[in-house]
């Protein structure tokens, strides 16, 4: 497989990062850079990550079933995050999430037919004080009003 | 930057930088005496660097509170294999958001506090395992590593003392379980995030089975203070058997929602009241969890006296924990939130160990149900003791985790759940809706 030079750049460094012998350390770092520039994780991304750090496919295959940010399905190209948990659940966060679905007309871990957007309802992402928090792929976007979430939104649907 | 404003009130020890100009820039750093308790390490005998961390009282800020001094003694002092110190950046116990702020503000002072426990064990080599969802935060790290690097505070001969140390930031993807030690390790090691049995402990077997040290990213920040003005100093700060200050994450019904530096022992009625600015919208507490949401939550009653501390959480029955604090006002429904936090243990829970891994996929459709109004009277014991028999009884403290908020929510608000018998619509669903702030 053929990456751009910024991810074998990444990929050389992490697999000089840790003790001799312990590549497979860089397996998990390798699947999630890989992902945010190939969109998924496909069989062919698990074979090739397998053969760098020296692991078998099965190996690598049972990390991307375990962690809940990779994925086997490309999501949109804006993963739209709302966190429903207690902290944010207590601040309006379920409703924004109710509001996001009604408004777009997919649901968790759904994509609109263009695949610009998806939608996920998330985990505790780490910004209870400022809370309801959403995240757009990594960019946290806090005290989220249904309102601002409109905007968000409509501004995501039409970037190009 | 700063997401809300600091009070008055708060001790600023680990936080003092935050608000500078350039706050996370080496020349800020190095202008506000940034480095000096590395130098001041290096001329010490790693005896005497423990000694000061174990005068200093500091306890870890991760959750367990496990004194720091005496962890790192734990490293075997003559081990011939190498010794790697591991950073504890994943946060993701909910209603806490304070690692990010440390990192995000100060990233100097955390790998000046992991240089001085390198030091302290004799290791030369470290990682900082930070949430993939923070990753905006390893690149911030990423930029100080490299400053550092391209200054001499960190690689061969630090600063001319003769001590080499190598640092790297590590990414997870998304798992509250490698929130826990023995899963970051095995995650950091490039596999699922399951626990590790022990003994033994990762001082003896950590990452890449050597000697480990492995503290929460609040805990390695509270080191350079420490060497710099002495143990005694931020012992004085706290209470008798905890030293220092506290990052406190104030979080759901309160006015000025916040991260807030406070020492230790700080009263807890002060802290919403005038810290917090009081519940949100005038109304009363109802319930009150002490330090993110695997605490047991406290009733309002039971927060008179209280202060912020480890023994004092401990008798009221609860936890300091991470200082995760979730408000809930009269119009919260307990039912609702019992459940929450238990759809969040359920998605959770790795599944390596039988009680947690049916219990809380059994909890979290019985309090659904019980939510839906089709709840029975039975069911209110049947989650109570479900909840009991996963105590004590996984590697892990995962499975304690979801069933010590739950315990707590049946025998505190029982007659919530007794008002949502026989098809009863949930009688806070329309109250407990707050308008958007």
């Amino acid at each position: 497989m053929t990456f751009s030079s910024e991810l074998e750049a990444r990929f050389a460094k992490l697999l000089t990062s840790y003790p001799p012998g312990r590549q497979r350390a860089a397996t998990i770092p390798m699947l999630l850079y890989a992902q945010d520039e190939l969109g998924s994780i496909t069989q062919e991304l698990i074979e090739e990550i397998a053969r760098r750090v020296g692991v078998t496919p099965l190996q690598v295959d049972e990390v991307v079933g375990y962690y809940s940010m990779l994925h086997r399905k490309a999501l949109g190209k804006y993963h739209v995050q709302i966190c429903t948990n207690i902290s944010c659940l207590l601040r309006g966060g379920m409703e924004l999430w109710e509001h996001a679905c009604h408004k777009m007309g997919i649901g968790h871990k759904q994509a609109t037919a263009d695949g610009q957007i998806s939608l996920e309802e998330v985990e505790c992402i780490g910004a209870c004080s400022w809370a309801p928090a959403v995240q757009v792929n990594y960019d946290f976007h806090h005290e989220v009003t249904p309102e601002q979430l409109d905007r968000l939104l409509d501004g995501l649907r039409k970037i190009q | 930057m700063l997401y809300n404003q600091p009070s008055p009130l708060e001790t600023k020890v680990l936080t003092r930088r935050f608000g500078l100009p350039n706050s996370a820039s080496l020349d800020t750093y190095l202008s506000t005496d940034g480095y000096k308790a590395f130098e001041k390490a290096a001329s010490m005998t790693p005896e005497q660097i423990i000694e000061e961390v174990k005068i200093s009282n500091l306890r870890g800020r991760g959750g367990a509170g496990f004194p720091t001094g005496m962890k790192w003694s734990f490293v075997p002092r003559k081990s011939p294999l190498p010794k790697y110190i591991v950073v504890n950046a994943d946060e993701s116990e909910p209603g806490t958001c304070k690692d990010r702020l440390l990192m995000e503000n100060d990233p100097h002072q955390l790998i000046e506090g992991v240089l001085i426990a390198g030091r302290a064990v004799d290791s030369h080599a470290g990682y900082i395992y930070i949430r993939g969802e923070y990753r905006y935060l390893i690149e911030i790290m990423d930029k100080a590593i490299a400053e550092a690097y391209a200054h001499g505070y960190l690689g061969k001969n630090i600063r001319r003392t003769g001590f080499d140390f190598e640092l790297y930031t590590h990414t997870g993807a998304g798992a509250y379980e490698c929130g826990e030690e023995s899963a970051l390790l095995e995650s950091l090691e490039g596999k699922r995030g399951i626990p590790r049995i022990r003994p033994p402990f990762p001082a003896v077997v950590g990452a890449f089975q050597c000697p480990t040290v492995l503290n929460n990213v609040e805990t390695y920040c509270a080191v350079p203070p420490i060497l710099r003005d002495g143990g005694a100093a931020f012992a004085a700060l706290g209470v008798p058997k905890a030293g220092g200050t506290k990052l406190t994450c104030l979080t759901g019904h309160v006015n000025r929602p916040g991260v807030y530096e406070l020492k230790l022992g700080f009263p807890v009625k002060t802290m919403i009241e005038e810290v917090g600015g009081g519940i949100l919208g005038g109304k009363k507490l109802k319930a009150f969890i002490p330090g993110g949401s695997s605490c047991p939550v406290l009733t309002a009653a039971e927060c008179e006296g209280l202060t912020m501390d480890y023994d004092s959480m401990a008798k009221a029955k609860s936890m300091l924990g991470s200082g995760g604090v979730v408000l809930m006002n009269e119009d919260t429904c307990m039912v609702k939130a019992a459940l929450r936090i238990m759809r969040f243990y359920a998605h959770e829970s790795c599944g390596w160990c039988i009680p947690c891994r049916e219990g809380t996929s059994w909890l979290r459709k019985l309090l659904q149900r019980f939510h839906d109004g089709m709840g029975q009277r039975a069911d209110i014991a049947l989650i109570g003791d479900l909840a009991k028999n996963m105590l004590g009884r996984t590697f892990c403290p995962l499975g304690d985790a979801a069933a010590l908020p739950t315990i707590s929510i049946v025998e505190k608000f029982y007659h919530e759940f007794e008002d949502h018998l026989n098809g009863r619509p949930c009688p806070f669903e329309e109250a407990g809706r707050l308008a958007p702030v």
